[in-house]
C-alpha cells in the first residue's frame, strides 16, 4: 500500500542522466536566446538615448550636452516614432 | 506594432510550458519498452515538428515577399527561419542525447530521418552567409526569399522521408490506426507540441519587435543626421 510512496518520483539512474541533460540543453538555449536578445535590448536603448540627445540639443542649443540623454524619445512628441514595446 | 499582446502570449506560453512538463514528469505513463528515456520524446519530436512547420512557414512568407514586394514579408521569413534554426539545434542535440540513451550511439548515418532532418538544417545554416554576402538590400531580400521558397518546399521531404523509410531503427509512433500512443501519452504530447508552438510564435514575436525598434532608431539618427529641414518626421519600422 505504501509502496508508490516510497518509490522516487524521478528515476535519476542512468536514463535520468539522458533525461535531464535533454531538458538543460533545451532550458540552456533558450537561457542564451534570451540573454542574446537582453543585450541587443541594451544597445538599443543606448541608441535611443544618444539619438534622444542630438535631438534635444538640436532642439534646445543651449542646452548643456547630455541634459536630456535620459529623456525617453516619445515624451518630446516626434510624431509616433518611438519603439513599439 | 509588433510587441502588442507580447506579455499576455509570453505568460501564456510559460504557463503552457509548465504545464507541459508537469504532464510529462508526473502525469504520463512510462513506456513500457524505453522506460524513462521516452521522456525524452516530449521535447524532441514537439520541437522536430514546430522547426519544419516554421521552415515551411518562412516559405509562405517569402512568397508573400515576392507577391507584394512588402519588406514586411521579407522581415517575417527571415525571423521565422531564425526561430527555426535554433529549434534546429536543439532538436540535434536532444536527438543524439535520445540516440545515445537508447540505441547506445550519439549519431546514426543509415538512419533516414536523422540524415534528412540534418540535410534541412545544413541547408537553413547556408541561409545567413547567402543572405549577408549581398550588399543591396533589395537583391538581398528577393534572393532570400527564393532560398526560403525553394529551401521550404524541400522540408515536407523531411517528412515522408519519415514514412517511406525502410529502417525500422528511428520509431514511429504515429503509424497504427490508434495513433500508437496511449491516451495519457498523446495529451501529454499535444500539450508540448501546443507549449513548443507557443514558444515559436512567442520568440517570432519577441524577435521582431526587437527587429523593428533597432530599425525605427536607425531611421530616426538618420532622420536626424539629414539636414533637410522642415523634413518628413514619418518613421516606418526597418526591416533587415
Amino acid at each position: 500500500m505504501l509502496l508508490p510512496l516510497g518509490a522516487p518520483a524521478l528515476p535519476l539512474d542512468e536514463a535520468g542522466k539522458y533525461v535531464a541533460g535533454a531538458y538543460v540543453v533545451f532550458v540552456v538555449l533558450l537561457v542564451v536566446y534570451v540573454a542574446i536578445m537582453a543585450a541587443k535590448l541594451q544597445r538599443i536603448e543606448r541608441e535611443l538615448r544618444e539619438v534622444a540627445a542630438i535631438a534635444e540639443e538640436r532642439s534646445d542649443p543651449q542646452a548643456a550636452p547630455g541634459r536630456g540623454s535620459e529623456a525617453p524619445l516619445a515624451s518630446r512628441g516626434s510624431g509616433g516614432g518611438g519603439t513599439d514595446v | 506594432m509588433y510587441g502588442k499582446g507580447l506579455k499576455p502570449l509570453s505568460i501564456a506560453t510559460v504557463a503552457m510550458l509548465a504545464a507541459s512538463l508537469s504532464l510529462v514528469f508526473f502525469y504520463a505513463p512510462l513506456d513500457g519498452d524505453q522506460g524513462f528515456i521516452q521522456k525524452i520524446f516530449y521535447i524532441h519530436v514537439p520541437l522536430a515538428m514546430t522547426a519544419l512547420v516554421g521552415f515551411i512557414i518562412g516559405g509562405i512568407f517569402a512568397i508573400a515577399h515576392l507577391r507584394t514586394d512588402n519588406r514586411k514579408w521579407d522581415a517575417y521569413s527571415y525571423v521565422a527561419i531564425h526561430i527555426s534554426v535554433i529549434f534546429g539545434v536543439a532538436v540535434l542535440i536532444t536527438g543524439a542525447i535520445w540516440a545515445k540513451a537508447s540505441w547506445g550511439h550519439w549519431w546514426v548515418w543509415d538512419e533516414p530521418t536523422l540524415v534528412s532532418f540534418l540535410i534541412v538544417f545544413l541547408m537553413y545554416a547556408t541561409y545567413y552567409p547567402f543572405r549577408y554576402a549581398i550588399e543591396d538590400r533589395d537583391r538581398q531580400a528577393r534572393y532570400a526569399s527564393v532560398f526560403a521558397i525553394t529551401a521550404g518546399a524541400f522540408v515536407p521531404l523531411n517528412f515522408m522521408a519519415v514514412r517511406m523509410a525502410q529502417s525500422l531503427v528511428h520509431p514511429r509512433v504515429f503509424a497504427t490506426s490508434n495513433g500508437g500512443l496511449p491516451s495519457e501519452m498523446l495529451l501529454t504530447f499535444l500539450c508540448c507540441l501546443a507549449a513548443m508552438a507557443l514558444l515559436w510564435v512567442t520568440l517570432v514575436k519577441f524577435e521582431l519587435t526587437a527587429k523593428s525598434a533597432s530599425g525605427q532608431v536607425k531611421r530616426l539618427r538618420r532622420a536626424l543626421d539629414a539636414p533637410a529641414p522642415g523634413g518628413s518626421s514619418r518613421i516606418a519600422p526597418e526591416v533587415s
